[in-house]
């Protein structure tokens, strides 16, 4: 399944560098996250689009990680030469990333139902 | 408890405008607060100065200010603003005028200076974080250097009297830290409770993004009438926490998940967020749903603030030239990729000399490149975009660039069209760090 199943993401960008969220939309899934969402397997997804290292933080409080991409960003806002000059469509990227099938928690869209 | 509503009129320079108004009418606010001031926008404007020294501050200043400040002065509601960019004097100067053309008296404008250190930078041996070496070096590329100054020199315009606050280069939660400060005598060492504000600042900060813009994603994360989008309003306790809202009836919505992606938006290391004001903790933080498009923050601290302060330095380097055409309809990929390779082969035989180049296909591999578009070379789209740009050491060949992407109309492959073309001048922003104790802010006041 794809990690768009469980999480939502927003990316931003400071200079070169790009810093990604992954929240859980249930935050049971939270443990999912840190056992798939790794920096590793970040890193191997986006594979030559982050020329430097992946970063990962963990915030339990929110169920989400924050992931921090080194030289992802062809140079920064100011001058690369890439079309998403900011990398926001670098959240969409992510959220495609495969991750196992495990008994299900709970499904997607389910925020703002509590 | 004692409460404050600090609404957001603004995330950046180009934001909408009626959804100030409608926080200005209805929000039942005593603060609005204005972030419209990137990385970028000072160097533009550090430029624009050079050309004309009454210019330099944002140039949707007057049209802003016009919409808000009859409602704002009416109802006391104060303002903060960065609007001032490189020049917050002149935009100090400008409010005034506006106020009179207005008709609007008894009127009190704070600008806020010291954050252009570009005189210590240039001569300084300062290192650029990029780099590695000094500011020095960059010698005559320089053309901008701000320091991120932060809640104090607002929080002490705010006691002093200030309807509206125009900073330069303030730090963008600090726009929110300010009136928090001077509101609930929040001490500038109390490290936990400006934390806690400038947790407070950050949800704001980027205005609609808290609110439900830049969430959507349809069957995933549905967002009710983007178009009518309401800005937030932080009710703030004296506690130090907030919950976020918004007016009733505007759209979008504030839930705990719009809140969440704010929270963790371009904040790095989220037990050490760094302003001027504090290095803020947001790593306990939680969020609850406590009514409809209504989240309680609470959770963060913070500890000592950092010794230095970051400084966005604005260095010219050079130019990128960029020309696009489409295709469509059958073989239209094979046939943009042709045109990539006859642009190519161009380049090289008509001696455009550029650092960096790209060649794109717009529509197949443009924003991540082929791995991740996961074509394998079988994805066959409707209509595809060419795109090629390029980075060169002067306007001339910059400007060469688009010109052999629009010479495909006459000698390219079949059925091309829509050129565009650009060549630009690049402003680089690096960032260096400068001990904390030389920058100095100075708040200067006009009255209107």
């Amino acid at each position: 399944m794809k990690l768009r199943q469980i999480a939502h993401s927003r990316a931003g960008d400071k200079g070169n560098t790009s810093s990604i969220s992954v929240i859980a939309y249930n935050e049971r899934d939270y443990p999912r996250l840190l056992r798939h969402v790794t920096p590793e397997r970040v890193k191997a997804h986006f594979g030559n689009v982050v020329a430097g290292d992946v970063i990962r933080y963990e915030i339990p409080s929110l169920g989400a990680l924050n992931l921090v991409l080194r030289q992802a960003l062809g140079g920064g806002v100011t001058r690369s030469l890439v079309l998403d000059t900011h990398g926001k469509s670098l959240s969409s990227a992510l959220l495609d990333l495969e991750i196992p099938d495990e008994p299900q928690t709970h499904e997607a869209p389910a925020q703002g139902d509590a | 408890m004692r409460q404050i509503r600090i609404g957001a009129g603004a995330g950046y320079s180009g934001d909408r405008i009626e959804p100030a108004i409608e926080l200005a009418e209805k929000g039942d606010l005593q603060y609005l607060v204005f972030e419209c001031l990137a990385e970028r926008t000072i160097a533009l404007a550090q430029q624009a100065k050079l050309r004309d020294p009454a210019s330099g501050y944002d140039p949707l200043l007057p049209e802003r200010l016009r919409a808000v400040l009859p409602l704002c002065h009416a109802k006391g509601v104060r303002i903060i603003t960065n609007m001032g960019a490189a020049n917050p004097i002149a935009a100090a100067e400008r409010t005034r005028t506006v106020a009179q053309e207005l008709g609007l008296s008894n009127l009190k404008v704070a600008a806020v200076t010291g954050d252009d250190v570009l005189h210590h930078l240039s001569g300084g041996t300062y290192r650029v974080e990029e780099t590695g070496a000094t500011a020095a070096e960059l010698g005559n590329r320089i053309v901008s250097a701000n320091a991120y100054i932060g809640a104090r020199p607002i929080a002490e315009a705010l006691a002093n009297g200030a309807d509206i606050v125009i900073t330069g280069r303030a730090a963008d939660p600090s726009l929110f830290v300010g009136p928090l400060v001077h509101e609930f005598g929040w001490g500038l060492d109390d490290w936990h409770r400006l934390g806690q504000a400038t947790l407070i600042g950050h949800l704001l900060e980027c205005a609609g993004q808290v609110t439900g813009g830049y969430f959507a994603d349809p069957d995933y994360k549905d967002v009710p009438d983007l178009a009518r989008l309401g800005f937030p309003i932080g009710e703030v306790s004296e506690d130090g926490s907030v919950v976020v809202t918004k007016v009733p009836g505007s759209g979008g919505r504030v839930i705990a998940a719009t809140c969440k992606e704010q929270i963790l938006y371009e904040i790095h290391d989220p037990a050490r967020y760094l302003t001027p004001d504090v290095t803020a903790d947001f790593s306990n933080v939680t969020v609850e749903e406590i009514g409809p498009d209504r989240v309680r923050i609470q959770g963060a601290s913070g500890s000592p603030r950092p010794e230095t302060l970051k400084v966005s330095v604005g260095a010219v380097e050079g130019f990128v030239g960029e020309g696009q055409i489409s295709y469509a309809g059958p073989g239209a990929r094979a046939r943009g990729e042709l045109a990539l390779d006859i642009v190519r082969e161009r380049l090289t035989l008509t001696g455009v000399r550029a650092s960096e180049l790209r060649f794109d296909l717009i529509g197949v591999n443009s924003l991540h490149g082929d791995r991740l578009s996961g074509n394998g070379g079988h994805h066959e789209p409707y209509e595809v975009r060419v795109r090629v740009a390029g980075r060169t050491d002067s306007l001339e060949e910059a400007v060469r660039i688009g010109n052999e992407v629009e010479t495909l109309y006459t000698n390219g492959p079949a059925g091309g069209g829509g050129v565009t073309k650009s060549a630009r001048e690049v402003v680089g922003i690096l960032s260096a760090y400068i001990p904390r104790e030389i920058v100095r802010p100075a708040v200067h006041y006009v009255e209107a």
